[in-house]
């Protein structure tokens, strides 16, 4: 554990704006990273100079080399890429650069995620996983995306606990409601009720169209420094009470693969080891947390971490939600308060980082009155995933 | 004949899994257990994770196993399967052998009538990788 002053903080927070998948294709992915960053740097009061430390995480295609060039960085001595988990790594690099700043090793650390899908290089696109191991025992049986991958591990919950349609909607329609206030969201302007919800599409049964996350391009970017340093700057410092990479063991490919996860973790989520290291690294429990951003790619897998970081039992989650504890601005736990991936945007967990920082600085559209404690979840059912408690 | 058309590729071997690809091009359906401490594992691979033995050998899988759990597919993301939407992808558990599961189709059967805990008995597909492939059929 670092000496309070050397403590991992996070300072400045930048977005791009957001769309659907391939409406900035013009911008393309380094620009949409340098522009986040920049106005992250701008946000904290920091000289983007004085950057000396990058890190991303899903093989973010906007390499340290390119970055260091086009900010002019004289002095880079720290890059970073979570090894594995895909998007469930957002967490994991702001660990890494928590590890960088508290160990001396790095200054000013830009954590960052660029998405630019245009043609070709739409990530959920049956062929866009091709790094993915085991492929080979899924595709040709027809599971070629995200959706049809965890599909199977819903049903399987429903099989298990009995979660209703309703359940699940609740998700849904709590990060739609928040969207409503936030003009970022790109789903602002577009409310969605519980009729909407069931009406919608299947994609892959039990999951409908409003319970699969959104494709979206843009960029956002977070700055890590120490808390000496942080008080020297603008704003009210974050802190990174802990940052953790991890899950259960035995789980190999997961979802993402051939399914031979432990088999009485199959409808459960892969996220309770994580969350005793983390709870335990930050010395706090559940009850102590304000406010969640959860990972939300599927509604069905909010449930089943709610469930794995202890909110509630397990198989509780959907009357938890139901009875209206995600909800804001009363609810006890509330849930993804600029919209999540759902209705905000999918930046693979960056964002709800970055919505975070922003109701601990009470600078949220949907804030959550006093917010001292914020757990940000990244990513359930591979492996590693990764999480962080944030707090003032 | 297939469940889905040659547009879907078949596998295509790894040095990892191309053992089982191997015996699959025999009609065998064959997983990995250990030899030292006999767990099985799924997807194949170097090392037994419980006991840390590098020698396994191939068992033959029982003719039938479990729907563990399956997904209908309605939105086509494969241009291949679009016309073949809605279809159905089920995890098939073999309980005896330590649970392994396969990510595969049932061929004969409507969305309707499948279910979690039914019994499925094994058939083999062409693939357009020339690897035949374990699919399956409702035991009736």
């Amino acid at each position: 554990m670092a000496h309070a002053a050397q403590q991992a903080c996070i300072v400045g927070v930048g977005e791009t704006q957001y769309t659907k998948w391939g409406r900035m294709g013009d911008r393309g992915e380094w620009s949409l990273a340098c522009e986040a960053v920049i106005k992250a740097a701008h946000d904290a009061g920091v000289d983007s100079n004085a950057i000396d430390g990058l890190a991303s995480f899903s093989n973010d295609s906007s390499m340290p080399w390119l970055m260091q060039h086009a900010l002019g960085l004289p002095d880079l001595k720290f890059t970073s890429m979570v090894w594995g988990g895909g998007g469930s790594g957002a967490c994991g690099a702001l660990a890494h650069a928590a590890s960088a700043v508290e160990s001396g090793h790095a200054q000013y650390v830009a954590v960052f995620r660029s998405l630019c899908q245009g043609p070709g290089h739409r990530y959920g696109q049956a062929g866009g996983y091709n790094e993915l191991p085991h492929l080979n025992f899924a595709a040709p049986f027809g599971m070629f995306s995200p959706p049809i991958m965890i599909a199977p591990l819903i049903q399987r919950y429903i099989h298990e606990y009995g979660a209703k349609p309703e359940h699940f909607a609740e998700v849904s329609l709590v990060c739609r409601d928040n969207a409503q206030r936030n003009p970022r969201a790109v789903m602002h302007g577009r409310p969605l009720t519980l009729e909407d919800y069931l009406n919608a599409r299947i994609i892959a049964s039990p999951l409908r169209l409003f319970d699969c996350c959104q494709e979206n391009d843009g960029a956002c970017a977070l700055i890590v420094t120490t808390l000496e340093r942080a008080r020297a700057l603008n704003k009210k410092p974050v802190r990174i009470l802990a940052a953790s990479q991890g899950g259960n063991p035995g789980w190999y490919d997961g979802a993402l693969g051939s399914h031979n996860m432990p088999i009485d973790e199959y409808g459960a989520g892969n996220g309770k080891t994580l969350a005793r290291d983390l709870f335990g690294r930050a010395g706090i429990t559940p009850q102590d947390v304000d406010v969640l951003q959860i990972y939300d790619h599927f509604t069905g897998l909010v449930l089943m971490t709610l469930e794995n970081f202890g909110f509630c039992g397990r198989g509780e989650a959907g009357p938890f939600a139901a009875v209206g504890n995600l909800r804001w601005p009363h609810g006890r736990f509330p849930l993804n308060t600029s919209g999540g991936h759902l209705s905000e945007a999918y930046i693979h967990g960056l964002n709800l980082a970055v919505e975070g920082v922003r109701q601990l600085r009470g600078e949220s559209t949907s804030q959550v009155k006093d917010a001292e404690v914020c757990l940000v979840t990244a990513g359930l059912s591979g492996s590693p995933l990764s999480a962080a408690l944030l707090g003032v | 004949m297939s469940y889905f058309p040659a547009e879907v590729s078949g596998p295509q071997p790894t040095d990892v899994d191309r053992t089982f690809w191997d015996h699959c091009r025999r009609r065998e359906l064959r997983f990995q257990r250990c030899a030292a401490c006999h767990r099985f594992r799924h997807p194949p691979g170097p090392m037994c994770s419980a006991c840390h033995s590098f020698e396994h050998e191939w068992l033959l899988a029982p003719d039938t196993g479990i729907v563990f759990s399956f997904t209908i597919v309605h939105h086509p993301v494969h241009p291949g399967v679009a016309s073949l939407t809605p279809y159905n992808v089920v995890i098939v558990d073999f309980p005896e052998f330590d649970h392994v599961r396969l990510v595969s189709n049932i061929i004969d059967a409507t969305p309707e009538e499948i279910h979690v805990g039914m019994t499925v008995t094994l058939v083999w597909e062409e693939s357009s990788t020339g690897i035949p492939l374990p699919r399956f059929k409702s035991a009736r």
